[in-house]
């Protein structure tokens, strides 16, 4: 009972406040971290130094009327976000942040759940969080929005592929789809240092599924004006945010269990913090690379994944296999 | 198609892979930003400095008495392009001059500074208050009391 119903359930709640409390301060210091690399301040006005800016934007997403257009597909269009959003937060069921904790002679896994097929879950319901981004471009009834619609697919179809090749060169080092399995593969040396090849292709093609700059091709804000969420208002336009920031939450912390060791690191601080350090540190390359690259030409980026990363990716998993079976 | 047919865009396309050493000084340029003091201000609390010559809101000058050194003779309003300034005389028995009646429309004035020239007493000048905001259009219509003391004006955010 206890085992099965009430630690879970607690877990659940935790979990779901704490990554939705960080993915509303995501925010917060994306536009911080950005404004300071432009050289401005960023937020100030709400709150000291502008702490109080994600509850504001909240409660204004909230009170925003909310406009459904006339030839918009009114079913798959209230649809699309609920996609998105749902879909991003099932994928932080499976992260985990943590080592065993012992809690009143209990010992407590601090992840949701450990299926067997870990990775593969990640890889498969960040790709139907795109579908939000589709369904959403596809049924504004806008051309931009169709616009962007389309190239969201075009960009999943391609770099779903160089990062699922990335992965699995982790899956021939550890030998198990179990991410607890991997974590715990790397106590001794970090995937970064067995794999940076693997590394490289998925962080790069992370950026891109991600759909930030410089690989915001869904969303391009200044040829598309906004492209798949333009007809979206209020808490739907909200959704689609949360959903990315959530995204880029488990993007990073995948990197960080996939890579960078997981929880692992000096002793001195429990393993908990070191994911999360890990997990913001990721984020903040996300957003230093959002500050300095301009986004690619569409052909560009196909270009990329198609002729560069996708070769790459496959000539590591074969060096891998290599060293493997000589070794 | 000859060759001299052909428009080169770019003659010194640099070789491939020559764009990896750039991307990373880039990472480096905003990392050197990022540690650096924003340049910007937060505007109504902190702003920039106006040169002395600036042309703002007006103020009739008082003398060590307190009283205004106006004597109403009208050259303002005469020279005034935009027609501004409205101006009703007093003259007592004595013989001191005095406005009844100073009204500025700040809303038609264009600030172009002919009525600090044009006053023989120095009685109007203008000030550097540039960020005067208010509600209805008759609130720009300063009388005596308010181009006494422009610099409550300043626009402080509240």
């Amino acid at each position: 009972m206890v085992e099965y119903l009430i630690i879970p359930v607690i877990k659940l709640i935790v979990m779901f406040s704490v990554f939705l409390f960080i993915a509303a301060y995501t925010t917060y210091m994306e536009r911080k971290f950005l404004g300071h690399m432009q050289m401005r301040y960023g937020p100030m006005r709400v709150g000291f130094h502008g702490l109080l800016q994600p509850i504001a934007d909240g409660i204004k997403n909230f009170f925003k009327e909310d406009v459904i257009p006339e030839n918009a597909d009114k079913a798959v269009f209230v649809l699309a976000p609920a996609i998105s959003i749902a879909a991003a937060i099932i994928l932080l069921s499976v992260i985990p942040f943590g080592p065993p904790i012992k809690i009143l002679g209990r010992e407590i896994n601090l992840y949701l759940a450990n299926p067997s097929i870990g990775i593969l879950f990640i890889l498969g319901f960040s790709t139907l969080g795109s579908y939000g981004n589709i369904l959403g471009g596809w049924s504004s009834g806008n051309k931009y929005g169709y616009m962007g619609g389309l190239r969201a697919s075009a960009m999943i179809i391609s770099y779903e592929i160089s990062m699922a090749f990335a992965v699995v060169s982790i899956i021939m080092v550890t030998g198990s789809f179990s991410i607890v399995d991997m974590v715990n593969a790397q106590t001794g040396l970090w995937n970064v240092f067995k794999q940076p090849v693997a590394f490289l292709v998925f962080l790069i093609s992370g950026v891109a599924e991600l759909n930030r700059t410089p690989f915001d091709m869904p969303e391009a804000e200044s040829e598309l004006c906004c492209g798949y969420n333009v007809e979206y208002s209020s808490m739907k336009f909200a959704l689609f945010f949360l959903a990315e920031y959530i995204h880029m939450i488990v993007f990073a912390s995948l990197v960080a269990t996939l890579f960078l060791g997981g929880w692992h690191g000096p002793a001195f601080v429990p393993g908990v913090v070191w994911f999360f350090l890990k997990m913001f540190a990721v984020i903040f390359l996300c957003i230093w690379v959002r500050a300095t690259f301009p986004r690619l030409r569409y052909d560009k980026v196909m270009k990329l994944e198609w002729k560069f990363l996708l070769p790459v990716a496959l000539l590591n998993i074969l060096a891998t296999g290599m060293v493997m079976a000589v070794l | 198609m000859k060759e001299t047919d052909v428009i080169h865009v770019s003659k010194d396309r640099p070789e491939k892979g020559k764009y990896v050493k750039p991307l990373f000084r880039g990472l480096n340029f905003i990392f050197k930003n990022f540690l650096s003091k924003p340049v910007t201000l937060q505007y109504p609390t902190e702003k920039t400095q106006r040169s002395q010559r600036w042309r703002g809101l007006h103020r009739l000058e008082v003398d060590e008495k307190g009283e205004l050194k106006c004597v109403a003779c009208g050259l303002c309003a005469r020279i005034c392009p935009s027609e501004a300034i409205t101006i009703v005389p007093y003259e007592e028995e004595g013989g001191i001059r005095y406005p009844k009646k100073f009204v500025i429309n700040e809303l038609r004035c264009i600030f172009c500074g002919f009525c600090q020239e044009a006053c023989p007493k120095a009685a109007i000048t203008l000030t550097e208050v540039y960020d005067y905001i208010d509600y209805n259009r008759t609130d720009f219509i300063f009388d005596i009391e308010k181009l006494k003391i422009p610099e409550q004006f300043k626009f402080t955010g509240k």
